[in-house]
């Protein structure tokens, strides 16, 4: 697939830390892109790499095929959300959207400014400042404010953090829906992996610098490259050099008979989270475990109890193995 | 809410010992002056009966209202003029890094020395056998010595010599609060340096530059010791017709007069200003 933005061993060294590492990405046209990673990875100078705020050490940025690693940033068709919003205070809601419109001299402004308002559903709060505007309404004012521009590929600075978690999983939705309506690919930066997977076509991975693997969604979550990603994507039970998910591992008071792998265990301890139960056991290595069961589940079984010798059993084909 | 409250009630006390500077330094003296504005003059200088607005009329003169349109126009042009040369200079030091308070301890340096005495370091350099004139007739540039001193350009120049720094601060101050963010999202939108100054940075210093502002055309309205030092008795401001009926004239009534009426349109000019703020005109 052609790719809208492409980033060729890209390196940015700072004073006495090397924050972007070699990176080569290719992010296709039109899709929901992500890179995920841990604060301090790189990911954050990376967008700022793109967007023209950083000049890259070594590495080309290429944007629709061409260089831009020249290109000022208001001279780069690429737009970004900022994480605090960065509106402009003594700008209305329209006036912060109308920005970008007017610094580019483009005709039909108000026109342009009223269709952005409708894609946000911000109509009739036109006029505010950004003041007087709730947190998830200013970040769609400066959604609006980039889109407006159709720009290549609209840059989301960890979008959602500033926002409460009830408002962030709404917007999670939006954001993606918003994607796939106006068709302009998006490039998303975020530390937290339930974002990244709930939103991404394709994310990329990112530790120290470096890119650990890229992929879709059930790519990194299933089948990561790296132990890293293993764990950082959700929680893993370490086993003899494998890795199982909580959500593949089992537990039995009885000798498990499916044909899987076992081990016998004792019960640690047990954790009530509402939807489920998490078991916690240690295996007779001295390994400990965390079997995640649904709740139905777990009052058919009966509760387990500390000290219970049980067997922990999975299914092969949901180990991780690395080399 | 007891310690609270208690807390609030000593926090009022804190106002007690400004409340008494105000009242003995500021409200009484005051009081003592408008009270002179409305006494005759004395047949030998001084005070005397009977009680009357004789000397506020006098204020209607042509000859003075000509000193306070100049003093006005002289009040502006500094205010204009260290606004030009304050702003870039805040803005430069607001991006300056590390090197910040070296660039702000050098705005306030001349502080360190009595206004006076920096003064009469203009006078040495521009006075007809001063530094300046002697420096440009041994290269030969000149050959009579130019007029730099006694004059209202002189007066300028001391004048936003002397206030500059109470622009540069303020602005500076609002500058540092910018959000660097703001600047990038504007260059990310397309502006390019000159409109991001235009569009983005000059509107949100507003309130500095409201404040520095004030902060120098106030006092150089009332300036009496840079236009009598550097102006050499030409060039008369409000400041130098108060002092001079206090001493040569000797007519305290009109000096007191005229330093209540400055007072009011000053005052007047300020209550304008809150009011265009809070109505966002500025």
């Amino acid at each position: 697939m052609e790719s809208i933005l492409e980033l060729r061993n890209l390196v940015k060294l700072f004073p006495n830390q090397r924050a972007v590492d070699g990176i080569s990405l290719k992010i296709p046209r039109g899709g929901f892109y992500s890179l995920l990673g841990p604060s301090g990875c790189g990911k954050t100078t990376t967008l700022r790499l793109i967007a023209g705020f950083e000049q890259p050490t070594s590495g080309e940025v290429l944007l629709d095929g061409a260089v831009v690693n020249e290109q000022r940033p208001y001279q780069r068709n690429v737009s970004t959300v900022f994480q605090n919003y960065a509106l402009f205070p003594h700008l209305t809601a329209a006036e912060n959207i109308a920005f970008g419109l007017k610094r580019k001299n483009q005709s039909g402004i108000e026109q342009k400014v009223r269709e952005a308002l409708e894609l946000v559903r911000l109509t009739g709060k036109e006029s505010r400042y950004p003041a007087q505007l709730s947190g998830g309404e200013r970040q769609r004012v400066a959604l609006a404010r980039s889109l407006v521009l159709q720009p290549d590929v609209l840059l989301l600075d960890e979008p959602l953090a500033a926002l409460d978690p009830k408002l962030r999983k709404q917007m999670r939705l939006e954001l993606k829906e918003m994607q796939r309506r106006v068709g302009i690919t998006f490039l998303l930066v975020t530390h937290d992996q339930e974002e990244a997977l709930s939103m991404s076509d394709q994310l990329a991975v990112m530790n120290a610098g470096a890119i650990e693997q890229v992929g879709t969604p059930q790519d990194v979550y299933l089948r990561p490259s790296t132990r890293f990603v293993a764990g950082f994507l959700g929680a893993v039970n370490w086993i003899g050099g494998i890795g199982l998910r909580p959500e593949v591992t089992r537990i039995s008071r009885d000798l498990p008979s499916n044909g899987g792998r076992f081990k016998p265990a004792t019960v640690t301890g047990s954790v009530f989270l509402g939807n489920c139960v998490h078991v916690l056991t240690r295996l007779e290595s001295g390994e400990d475990a965390v079997a995640e069961i649904p709740r139905n589940h777990s009052f058919q079984q009966g509760a387990y109890q500390t000290g219970e010798a049980i067997h922990v059993y999975w299914n092969p084909s949901d180990e991780m193995i690395f080399s | 809410m007891k310690i609270a409250s208690g807390w609030e009630r000593l926090r009022a006390w804190f106002l007690l010992p400004a409340w008494i500077w105000m009242a003995v330094l500021f409200a009484a003296p005051f009081a003592i002056v408008v009270v002179y504005s409305l006494l005759t003059r004395g047949a030998y200088g001084g005070l005397g009966l009977p009680w009357t607005l004789e000397n506020y009329q006098r204020l209607l003169d042509p000859l003075y209202l000509g000193v306070v349109v100049r003093s006005f126009g002289m009040a502006g042009a500094t205010t204009v003029i260290c606004l030009l040369l304050g702003f870039p200079l805040a803005l430069f030091i607001s991006r300056a890094g590390g090197r910040k308070s070296i660039y702000l301890q050098l705005v306030i340096l001349p502080f360190w020395t009595s206004f006076l005495v920096r003064l009469y370091a203009w006078l040495f350099l521009l006075r007809d056998t001063g530094l300046i004139n002697t420096a440009l007739q041994h290269l030969g540039l000149i050959h009579d010595p130019l007029p730099l001193l006694y004059n209202d350009g002189a007066v300028l120049l001391g004048l936003v010599y002397g206030y500059l720094p109470f622009m540069v601060l303020p602005v500076y101050a609002t500058l540092e609060r910018l959000d660097p963010a703001l600047v990038e999202a504007a260059a990310d939108l397309g502006a390019k340096p000159w409109p991001t100054l235009l569009h983005v940075i000059l509107p949100l210093s507003a309130p500095g530059i409201r404040a520095g502002s004030v902060l120098v055309f106030i006092p150089a309205l009332g300036a009496y010791l840079t236009p009598d030092l550097l102006g050499g008795g030409r060039t008369v401001l409000i400041g130098n017709l108060v002092q001079n009926q206090f001493t040569t004239a000797r007519d305290w009534p009109f000096g007191a007069a005229i330093s209540v009426g400055l007072m009011a349109l000053v005052g007047v000019l300020v209550l304008l200003m809150l009011r265009s703020e809070r109505e966002g005109l500025v």
